[in-house]
């Protein structure tokens, strides 16, 4: 491509441009920051997305999930359905409250704590210089390849926002992003940076409404036998077009843990983008998916890929979808065990329970071993309730419904107990429970 | 009290007939035994009289009091009083054994109008009534039958059952599996439910139960059918001879 410069450009003359390429109309819908430390990063980004484009059907990554939503350049408004989120609300926290994608001072709590060292996005970007630039768009270029992802891409060159978290410490207080909607047609990016310093630990909760459409992107850097916990939560009236990527990079002895609740949502794509680079590190990635196809079209797929690049490494992924009423769960998790990643261990999983014949539930798991000795499986399953479990437990008096809920639950079991922590673990259960039991009979 | 009248069932999806007019009578408080040689129908007549798919009612008719039970989902006859104890209980990986029998107690309660439990009630009870049969607080707590021995499981059955307080229960082969002391622990379980208003209907191969559980009245079923009933000595002889003299005798 020619243009690929008028692009990175990013001036209003280049928003005026006659719309050419998809990319070209997608871009000339938003307001790209210059940036101060990011402004590298987002003109490499720029000329990186030019050359890539924005992806296609026939691309093989999106075989099962047409992107064309994420490539319309304006979103599809999106009314409200419920109120703001309450999970969590009882754990002790340091709230930042993002509305519409942008910080809302007022409303969170001040940028700091013990072991910590935060800034937003937006705030910091206003000058030149910050730790988060040696990783800004860094993590996110070293997850391109092999496959590109350009909506990571698209998140580098236009975050608005986001917050940049430094921990040098162990933080027992978690810190919470709560995200709220305030306008129907708010189509957002965001960006967090996060850098856990060597021996630090920080569990880090995402909750709410994000937009009607929304581009997050984590960049997490897990330095030597630091902890890092990630709990996500996205609910039936959240980002109903969403997508999401999480890139980490696992140092020496650390752990990366991530887990993601989802309920509902129209079309949603989590990639997972996993470097473990220091030896006997853990990196586990999980998630719980309820989907109801009667709310509107419900696509939701989580595409994965770990790199073992360490000896005695050990990393796991455990994906669950309840699928019901033309739901279609998608998964794509792939582990590449690199030369010399001796004693790996790889563990993935992923399962689809479908409650009704309308549903489906499609895996694609993949391993590219390049050591010798190393411990890797995958297993997919996809199938009904189990009715003998039915006939127990309704043999013992419990209703049919209650029954279901009961089954959904033991379903998602595998992917809950990913949570570390018992209260949040608790929290995202309870929540769970109220959720289908309201929903029981639907 | 059971009445059993005539009752023909079928597979649902296939052409077999497995029970073949099954007539059987359980007055309140008493116990019946039934024996008989495998594949007669035993476990069938029990996931039909608690409601389980994939059966088809030709002919006849089963009552619990004044339920007509073959109407009902499992979940009301569960409520009207009828509980079945497994032959091969169920794993329910996820689902805390504790939650499971809060849920079931709870849901037949509030079923009967009665009012739920609360936790700390339900915790007292609990306890007391899995310390007698020897189940462990840790036990409690795992996930529902996963990962217990066939024995463990059994014992998980009759808790279930002590705890639900059912006016029928169905013992399915609840024998098999146990060690001498684990059978003793089950039959007391057995027999502390024993009241006049509470019925037994126990599948045994062996006469062993039988001696810790003593039967009012003892059937044997063989090819669909009660063969034939009698008192106690009936299993005796069973133990003793087999089942060839009695399918002879049957012709
Ligand atoms: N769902 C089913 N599909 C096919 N055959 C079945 C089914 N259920 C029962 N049967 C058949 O019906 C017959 C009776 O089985 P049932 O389990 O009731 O016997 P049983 O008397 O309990 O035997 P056992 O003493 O071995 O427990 C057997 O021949 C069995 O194979
Ligand atoms: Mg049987």
């Amino acid at each position: 491509m020619a243009d690929t410069a008028i692009l990175a450009a990013q001036t209003p003359a280049a928003k005026a441009r006659p719309a050419g390429t998809a990319l070209e109309a997608r871009l000339a819908e938003l307001d790209l920051p210059k940036g101060g430390f990011t402004a590298a990063a987002r003109t490499d980004a720029a000329a990186r997305l030019n050359a890539m484009g924005l992806p296609g059907k026939r691309d093989e990554y999106w075989r099962y999930t047409d992107p064309a939503a994420f490539n319309d350049p304006v979103a599809q408004p999106l009314a409200f359905t419920s109120r703001q989120s309450t999970l969590f609300d009882d754990i002790e926290q340091l709230k930042l409250v993002f509305v519409d994608g942008r910080f809302d001072a007022a409303a969170s709590d001040a940028l700091e704590g013990e072991g910590l060292e935060v800034s937003t996005l937006a705030a910091a970007d206003a000058s030149g210089d910050h730790w988060a630039s040696d990783l800004y768009g860094k993590l996110e270029t070293a997850g391109q390849n092999p496959v590109k992802r350009p909506f990571a891409v698209l998140n580098t060159l236009a975050a608005n926002d986001g917050v940049l978290i430094r921990v040098t410490g162990k933080v027992s207080r978690p810190v919470h992003i709560l995200y709220r909607r305030e306008a129907e047609d708010a189509d957002v990016i965001i960006r967090h940076v996060i850098r856990l310093e060597e021996g630090s630990e920080l569990t880090l909760l995402e909750t709410g409404g994000i937009a009607a459409r929304s581009n997050v992107a984590i960049e997490v850097e897990v330095n030597k036998e630091a902890r890092f916990h990630h709990i996500a939560s996205k609910r039936a009236d959240d980002a109903k077009i969403g997508i999401a990527h999480i890139f980490a990079r696992v140092g020496e002895g650390a752990l990366f843990k991530s887990f993601t609740l989802s309920v509902n949502g129209s079309m949603m794509r989590n990639e997972g983008v996993i470097e473990i680079l220091g030896d006997d590190a853990v990196a586990h990635i999980a998630a719980a998916v309820l989907g109801d196809g009667t709310e509107g079209r419900f696509h939701h797929d989580d595409t994965v890929f770990i790199t073992h690049a360490a000896e005695r490494c050990e990393s796991r992924q455990v994906f669950k979808k309840v699928l019901k009423n033309g739901a279609d769960g998608i998964f794509q998790g792939k582990i590449l065990v690199k030369p010399g990643a001796q004693k790996t261990d790889g563990y993935q999983i992923s399962q689809g329970l479908l409650l009704d014949e309308g549903s489906q539930f499609l895996a694609k798991p993949e391993l590219e071993i390049y050591a010798d000795d190393v411990k890797c499986s995958h297993g997919s399953t996809t199938g009904a309730l189990d009715e003998t479990a039915m006939f127990y437990l309704r043999s013992r008096g419990v209703p049919k419904e209650q029954a279901v809920v009961l089954l959904v639950l033991s379903f998602l079991a595998d992917a809950l107990e990913e949570i570390e922590d018992d209260r949040l673990r608790g929290d995202i259960l309870t929540r769970l429970d109220e959720w289908l039991t309201s929903r029981a009979s639907a | 009290m059971l009445n059993i009248k005539n009752l023909h069932v079928k597979l649902e999806d296939e052409d077999k007939q497995i029970l073949k007019g099954v007539d059987l009578t359980v007055p309140a408080g008493e116990v019946h035994a039934i024996m008989g040689p495998n594949g007669s129908g035993k476990s069938t007549l029990s996931y039909v009289l608690s409601g389980r798919d994939g059966y088809e009612v030709t002919e006849g008719e089963a009552s619990l009091y004044d339920h007509d039970l073959l109407d009902m989902e499992p979940e009301e006859r569960a409520a009207a009083g009828l509980f079945l104890a497994f032959q091969y209980p169920v794993e329910i990986p996820g689902v805390g054994n504790l939650t499971f029998l809060r849920t079931a107690v709870n849901a037949q309660r509030k079923a009967r109008g009665e009012e739920e439990l609360s936790s700390g009630e339900f915790l007292k009870v609990v306890r007391e009534k899995a310390k007698a049969l020897q189940i462990d607080a840790e036990m409690l707590k795992r996930p529902v039958n996963v990962g217990f021995s066939g024995g463990e499981k059994k014992r998980n059955e009759i808790l279930q059952m002590a705890m639900l307080e059912p006016k029928m229960c169905i013992l399915d082969e609840t024998d098999s599996g146990l060690d001498v002391d684990a059978m003793r622990l089950v039959a007391e379980g057995v027999n502390a439910l024993r009241s006049p208003e509470r019925s037994f209907l126990v599948i045994t191969h062996y006469q062993r139960l039988l001696n810790h559980i003593k039967p009012d009245v003892v059937h044997i079923m063989s090819n669909g059918r009660i063969i034939k009933t009698g008192g106690p000595e009936l299993a005796l002889e069973v133990e003793k001879n087999g089942y060839g003299d009695l399918l002879a005798e049957v012709g």
